[in-house]
């Protein structure tokens, strides 16, 4: 069970996996995350669904912490011990026919399969991705296959636009451009200016959040997010809410509540991994 | 002649706040035998009376005096699927041990050390052996007491059971909830491997109504399913400041210490490390937390509105608090959450005074003008939990009241042909033996249903 079939490295810190997951691949919708651990005692942590076909899931992931270099450090035939889902509700895309697709770093990794099943019920969509700089691109022709229109940016501008997503999007709507929907999923930093510059034209924004998770269902609580004032569960209620009701601020400190342990966990895992890297 | 109720040993505060070991020690075979002589014996049997499972209690208290132990087990189990675990966590104050003629002029038999004793016996000695199975299938879903327990009576009817559960670790809230020092996770292990080696088969790491749906398990040719779902939706204090960085629900502090072992050291998932914790409710859960805290290295308060009368913790969880140091702060209602650059450092309360009993008996706390402060870098809500949420929203023909509770008969029948709840998911948060004895019930009523549909 969860057996990987498929291992790439997408950058210097973005894996992508394919894993035999019949039973998660046949329910999996866009925008909807499984819940794993990459070892008996590891932690549980959540990853959105980037693909999903032929009995198989795509997860494509930056290591940042202990479970995700572990993972990372999985090869092709080895299993991951506990995948839970689909969790979550999916994005809802469902009449939308003209919309903006905006990622960011591994967020393009969530933004994809949003972007495919747009194309998929033949909407309109153009894509603006974006990231540090050119050698951290990701997904690019994966976009340009779905996309009626795709923009690439990087903030040192060695690749593509030079600058952040927002200035194409910016572009785009000061020229007039019309979306059902702008989609968002990237940096919380990111999505936070990216409703800011949806929010003057009015238009729809859903900015997927990733928080804190434990148990994906329900349960624990840590997942709670600020929308319109009122306490959301991303597991539950999410992991998509109305951009421009977003507390980000308050996100993006909730973000750090175990930084420090991130960083000491990844120190710690760090020696096994290169271990791993140079047997490779 | 009357001799006193035999204590159990209990491991020294100061040892016990260092580590996560079970603190009651169990009664040794001539304690227990001891104890079991103290029995009157009664016809009325009120002990059993108030027993939410109906454990036949002087019967199995007889076998243990005349040293019979594995016929004791016996005869619990007959009716209790988890006596080992019940032992440990029921309040039998209010229950059995509340009804004890015993206790009438003396102290009560010790019924829940004795049970735990024959389940602890029993688990030491005796070999266990599989059951006879008809072939027809059962879906349980949630493996919390509620699951385990209509589990445990299906497969002695000979059903095949499967029970799914959504974590990667059996147990429901006896392994994420209700901490190793209070029941050792390797007890529920133990309890799982006996409904095990009776054919129940267990399924983790699958959300009924994600993984697949409650219509799909029929599909998939199970005949019945019942759903103990549980209540882990925890209640927050909506107040201000209440996402600020240090404050946890109940849940996530203990599912993070009890199911991911966050305490052990180079443990992968984190837990915050406070230096001083509120904990928001006067309820297990909560003295579950605030013991946790302090294993943890923190000074604990328990904030609760109302007095130390109407805490609504088993005795023994609070006494065992107040000896591990945890401070107990009353008349204290939260009202804002105090924060420094995101960072909990404090918490505003009102004071509150008791006023005329409210509908459950229990005086109603009344706000006064005072606000107290108190300083701390974690508070942790306990303020109870609601069902899950996800069944509701994916399951159609199923009622639920207000507050998710699945709507259900006294036997545990939904309206949906086949489908029976019991435990937290229909009654809200309640307790570990109540939630038994409803998967007891409605597996009964499976059973009576299987058999009406043949």
């Amino acid at each position: 069970m969860n057996r990987i079939i498929e291992r790439e490295q997408l950058n210097e810190s973005v894996v992508r996996i394919k894993v035999e997951a019949p039973r998660i691949a046949a329910k999996a919708k866009a925008g909807q995350f499984v819940i794993l651990r990459a070892n008996g005692r590891g932690e549980r942590i959540p990853l959105t669904i980037a693909g999903a076909s032929d009995g198989a899931i795509e997860l494509i992931f930056q290591v940042v912490g202990g479970t995700t270099m572990r993972l990372s450090g999985l090869r092709v035939g080895e299993e991951i011990p506990d995948l839970v889902g689909p969790l979550g509700n999916p994005t809802p895309v469902e009449g939308l026919k003209r919309v903006a697709v905006v990622g960011g770093g591994v967020g393009c990794a969530i933004a994809l399969p949003v972007a495919r099943a747009l194309a998929g019920q033949g909407a309109e969509v153009i894509s603006i991705i974006g990231f540090r700089n050119r050698s951290l691109v990701i997904l690019e022709e994966e976009f340009r296959a779905v996309s009626d229109k795709l923009y690439v940016t990087t903030d040192d501008g060695s690749h593509g636009e030079h600058g952040n997503v927002c200035l194409p999007l910016e572009r785009l709507l000061a020229a007039g451009e019309k979306f059902d929907a702008v989609f968002t999923v990237g940096p919380l930093v990111m999505m936070k200016f990216v409703a800011a510059a949806t929010r003057p034209y009015g238009v729809h924004t859903i900015a997927s959040m990733n928080p804190i998770m434990i148990d994906g269902t329900g349960m624990c609580g840590c997942c709670r997010v600020t929308v319109d004032g009122e306490m959301r569960f991303a597991c539950v209620d999410g992991p998509d809410f109305d951009a421009h009701s977003i507390d980000f601020d308050e996100a993006i400190l909730r973000a750090g509540t175990y930084k420090e342990f991130e960083n000491e966990a990844r120190e710690r895992h760090c020696n096994l991994y290169r271990k791993r890297e140079r047997d490779d | 002649m009357k001799t006193a109720r035999h204590a159990a040993a209990v491991r020294d505060p100061s040892e016990r706040i260092g580590n996560f070991r079970e603190v009651v020690a169990g009664y040794s075979e001539e304690t227990a035998v001891a104890e079991a002589n103290r029995c009157l014996r009664c016809k009325t049997k009120p002990c059993t009376a108030g027993c939410p499972v109906g454990v036949q209690i002087p019967a199995f208290i007889q076998e243990i005096a005349n040293r019979n132990f594995e016929e004791a087990y016996r005869i619990i189990r007959a009716t209790n699927a988890l006596p080992a675990v019940c032992g440990r966590v029921c309040p039998q104050e209010r229950q059995c041990e509340g009804n004890c003629v015993c206790g009438i002029k003396g102290e009560p038999v010790a019924i829940g050390a004795l049970e735990r004793f024959a389940a602890d016996h029993h688990m030491a000695h005796a070999p266990t052996s599989a059951v006879e199975q008809t072939g027809r299938r059962v879906a349980v879903v949630g493996s919390g007491p509620a699951g385990l327990s209509c589990a445990g009576e299906l497969a002695k009817r000979g059903y095949r059971v499967t029970v799914f559960e959504a974590l990667h670790k059996a147990g429901g809230v006896l392994v994420y909830g209700i901490p190793a020092f209070r029941l050792p996770k390797e007890i529920v292990q133990r309890e799982i491997s006996e409904l095990e080696a009776q054919g129940v088969q267990f399924v983790l790491n699958s959300v009924i109504g994600c993984t697949e749906s409650v219509e799909e398990l029929f599909e998939e040719g199970y005949e019945a399913v019942f759903l103990g779902t549980g209540a882990g939706l925890p209640k927050f204090m909506h107040i201000p400041g209440e996402n600020a960085r240090g404050v946890f629900s109940a849940n996530e502090y203990l599912t993070r210490i009890n199911l991911m072992k966050a305490y052990e050291e180079n443990a992968e998932t984190p837990v915050f490390r406070a230096r001083k914790v509120l904990v928001v409710g006067g309820g297990n859960v909560a003295m579950d937390a605030a013991r946790c805290a302090r294993r943890l290295g923190a000074e604990v308060t328990v904030v609760y509105r109302r007095t130390e009368e109407e805490l609504p913790a088993r005795k023994e969880e609070i006494a065992h608090a107040k000896e591990e140091g945890v401070v107990f702060d009353f008349l204290l209602s939260p009202k804002e959450v105090l924060a420094e650059n995101g960072d909990v450092c404090g918490l505003l309360c009102t004071r509150m005074q008791l006023g005329e009993p409210d509908p459950t008996g229990r005086r109603r706390p009344i706000p006064t003008d005072e606000t107290v402060r108190l300083d701390a870098d974690c508070i942790i809500p306990a303020l109870g939990t609601s069902p899950n949420p996800l069944i509701a929203r994916t399951t159609k023909g199923i009622a639920f009241k207000p507050h998710g509770e699945i709507v259900a008969d006294e036997d545990g029948k939904t309206e949906l042909d086949g489908v029976y709840a019991g435990g937290d998911a229909v009654t809200g948060a309640a307790t570990v033996i109540l939630a038994m004895g409803a998967g007891r019930t409605a597996a009964r009523a499976i059973d009576a249903y299987l058999k009406n549909k043949e």
